[in-house]
């Protein structure tokens, strides 16, 4: 992957498959490290297979839906010297607690630092494509934080306008590149 | 800064344009958005579609994100479906070829036959 955001959209997919009905994309930045965190609320992993999660090479047939994404976004975490750790709790044993985190630690001066790239894009297209899940958005900087929650625009949009409208797609996406300023995108 | 006003706005807008949608004939396209497609550059064809769609005002067409096709190495894949048509595949698609499309395929009906995968595999 050539940005770090495309891992975040395709990561954050998991989250959907796994059923949740809120997807948090945290990114937590200072002038050595970036931080990324996905935590949902869906079904979770058990034990064994949160194991087995991360090595491409023991995907069966059974555990294929996770796929790819995962190993490659810990690959390009451990070639900066970053870290990935995932914890998760089942729906089996907690209804009401359940969900995944995955955080990935990346050193941003190491040459293999993958850049961040477009996140704008990817933050408005997980919207685009699952207009039924909230997610929350946020990114803090140095000096400065981009966020968006969408439970706070569908309380205004009511149930007369899905988040996947065009329109409402333009004012996401404007509104973010707003937060970040022009020197950002 | 973007104002949750103007969100509050499109709310009024959309209570009449509603019923339009309905009535016209659904062109659905459809992005290939798993592992293999994003890494082969699918999300700025995607964003592309998207504005495009949304720049021309096509109430008539949605823009949806699918999983693996399963031709890997022909991402992205975009797929095409009109009403009582075959469906239409676009191979190797990058944001370039993304106008044609609209413009021929979706707006005047007529498939860009060159990005398809009969002319691409062929």
């Amino acid at each position: 992957m050539k940005e770090l955001s495309l891992n975040i959209l395709d990561v954050a997919k998991n989250s959907v498959k796994a059923e949740a009905s809120l997807i948090e994309i945290e990114i937590e930045e200072t002038t050595e490290t970036l931080l990324i965190r996905i935590r949902d609320n869906g079904y979770g992993m058990e034990q064994d297979f949160l194991e087995r999660v991360l090595d491409p090479f023991s995907t069966t047939r059974t555990t294929r839906k996770v796929g790819l994404g995962l190993p490659l976004l810990k690959l390009a975490a451990e070639q900066t010297g970053g870290t990935l750790t995932i914890s998760s709790v089942p729906k089996r044993l907690s209804p009401d607690g359940c969900g995944t985190t995955v955080e990935a630690l990346f050193y941003k001066n190491h040459m293999d630092f993958t850049p961040l790239g477009d996140i704008v894009s990817t933050v408005t297209l997980l919207i685009q494509g699952n207009p039924d899940i909230d997610f929350r958005f946020v990114h803090t900087m140095p000096d400065r934080t981009a966020e968006l929650d969408t439970r706070e625009l569908r309380a205004v949009l009511g149930d007369d306008v899905p988040l996947s409208d065009y329109e409402v797609l333009a004012w996401i996406t404007d509104s973010l590149r707003e937060q970040y300023g022009p020197d950002r995108i | 800064m973007k104002s949750l006003e103007e969100l509050a706005a499109i709310r009024e807008r959309m209570k009449n344009k509603v019923a339009l949608r309905e009535a016209s004939g659904e062109i659905r396209i459809v992005v290939g958005m798993a592992t293999c497609g994003i890494a082969a550059g699918a999300r700025p064809v995607l964003n592309a579609l998207v504005e495009a769609v949304s720049k021309e005002k096509l109430d008539n067409v949605t823009v949806t994100q699918t999983g693996c096709i399963g031709m890997c190495r022909l991402e992205p894949i975009v797929e095409v479906f009109v009403p009582d048509q075959e469906r239409v595949t676009y191979v190797k698609m990058t944001p370039e070829k993304v106008p044609e499309v609209i413009e021929q395929h979706i707006k005047g009906g007529k498939p860009v036959v060159k990005y398809t995968i009969g002319a691409v595999e062929a």
